[in-house]
């Protein structure tokens, strides 16, 4: 369980880090390394060349700009759980924040390392497009700019160049007083979730969803939203009849992995479960408790 | 592919060697300087029996390299002792039973150490949902738990005295 050879490098500004990237044979870039580590640990990744971007000094911090917060890509996920401005911006985030790995691995772990690993149980990713979040990405040709939704693009895949580098994390805050709900089931606390859920709604007059955000992690290739869902209840009443044939029949179409941890009928049992729980949390914190579904 | 030149500070001791990139620091201390208290067991992350402090914090020595730690202050169990005799939480583990075989102590001890700095009162869900990084194949935990919360109140009561 030691890993193959390789150089290592360590840029300490993004110019730099993008130059490495751009010229190396089979670079890997290095955040956390709570995952990549392990699978170089295994070789089943072997680069040639690490390039560490824990030196640079512009990659982390949160920020606040207005409506958004923008999160540096190797801002620790320790930070992220200890930050009183996620608290009070993004609950959902440190709701999720929780669930994620340990102690041990938050301390180290980053928010871009996961939303570019993209585990398909992971929290990060879930959350990122629970926001519609968008994350900037720089290569020497320039920076852009794309959603969460077309970053995370399937299993272990994003959208990431091979000359690119994820800068940062930019999540739209959700209005004061909206209601949000997290539930997560893994065989242990802190370990690769089976199945998630999250939820949040912004509740006008009368109990009328006007906004709705429900994604899941687990049951597919990547994070995943509950479009028809949505849909279905903006501009209503939040309705617990409608709710459940609305989210019982999106998730019958979804189509986990059957493996080891647990069956597709089962991901999918837990993902109706787990969602109207998230769904019954969120609707409580907005003010609207609904009857039990 | 070259060696690379790393200065870690070590339980207060600086360290400077000459290593290959991919020497994770679980086998820097074990093997370039002799600590053989971090045990690793899984090398890959799940089982938390490398955990050390890394400038204070807990972290997988499996799962970092020595040259990322180039300046970095490491503390691991050779530290917990004081004057030769078992600290608190040592002297908590023993009194309990809180090992068998002993191959997770290390690890246990590290990353309750920092759970009492940074949480002196913990509740015994926090102290059970921090050791869920921890593995443990011999006691079931139960005693672990008490070690360390008899261990919280112990400390406090030092303090105060």
């Amino acid at each position: 369980m030691k890993p193959a050879p390789f150089e290592y490098h360590r840029p300490t500004s993004l110019a730099q880090a993008l130059d490495l990237v751009a010229t190396l044979e089979n670079p890997k870039i290095l955040a956390g390394g709570q995952s990549l580590v392990a699978m170089m640990n295994f070789r089943f990744v072997q680069p040639d060349h690490l390039v560490d971007l824990a030196r640079i000094g512009e990659l982390s911090g949160i920020e606040e700009q207005g409506n958004v917060l923008r999160i540096g890509a190797m801002t620790r996920q320790r930070e992220l759980e200890f930050s009183d401005l996620i608290a009070r911006r993004l609950p959902l985030m440190h709701a999720a924040l929780d669930h994620v790995g340990h102690r041990q691995t938050r301390n180290r772990g980053t928010i871009g390392g996961s939303l570019s690993h993209n585990d398909p149980s992971a929290e990060l990713p879930l959350v990122a497009l629970a926001f519609d979040a968008s994350v900037e990405l720089a290569s020497r040709r320039g920076k852009r700019r794309i959603s969460a939704r077309d970053y995370l693009r399937g299993y272990l895949e994003t959208a990431l160049e091979a000359d690119e580098i994820l800068v940062a994390i930019e999540f739209p805050c959700w209005r004061e007083g909206h209601g949000f709900g997290f539930h997560e089931f893994a065989r242990r606390h802190g370990d690769f979730a089976i199945a998630g859920a999250a939820a949040m709604i912004e509740l006008g007059a009368g109990a009328i969803v006007e906004r709705l955000s429900i994604t899941l992690n687990g049951v597919g290739a990547t994070a995943l939203r509950l479009d028809e869902t949505e849909a279905a209840m903006i501009g209503h009443r939040l309705d617990s009849v409608l709710l459940r044939r609305a989210i019982l029949a999106e998730v019958e179409r979804l189509e986990p992995v059957d493996d080891v941890h647990a069956t597709a009928d089962y991901r999918r049992h837990l993902a109706k479960m787990l969602t109207m729980r998230a769904i019954a949390d969120a609707a409580q914190a907005a003010g609207a408790p609904m009857a039990r579904i | 592919m070259g060696k690379q030149k790393v200065t870690l500070r070590v339980n207060g001791v600086s360290y400077e060697r000459e290593i290959d990139p991919r020497m994770t620091l679980g086998d820097f201390l074990r093997h370039e300087i002799g600590l053989t208290g971090t045990h690793l067991g899984c090398e890959h992350g799940v089982c938390g029996a490398c955990t050390v402090l890394i400038n204070g914090l807990s972290g997988r020595s499996c799962l970092a390299f020595a040259v990322q730690e180039d300046g970095s202050e490491i503390t691991t169990v050779e530290a917990l002792a004081e004057n030769g005799e078992l600290n608190i939480l040592q002297q908590c583990f023993q009194e309990h039973h809180a090992l068998q075989c002993g191959y997770c102590t290390p690890g246990m001890l590290m990353t309750l150490t920092e759970l009492l700095r940074d949480n002196p009162k913990p509740s015994e869900k926090l102290v059970r949902d921090t050791l869920g990084g921890n593995l443990c194949r011999c006691t079931g935990y139960a005693a672990i738990v008490d070690a360390a919360l008899d261990a919280a109140q112990r400390l406090a009561a030092a303090r105060e005295a």
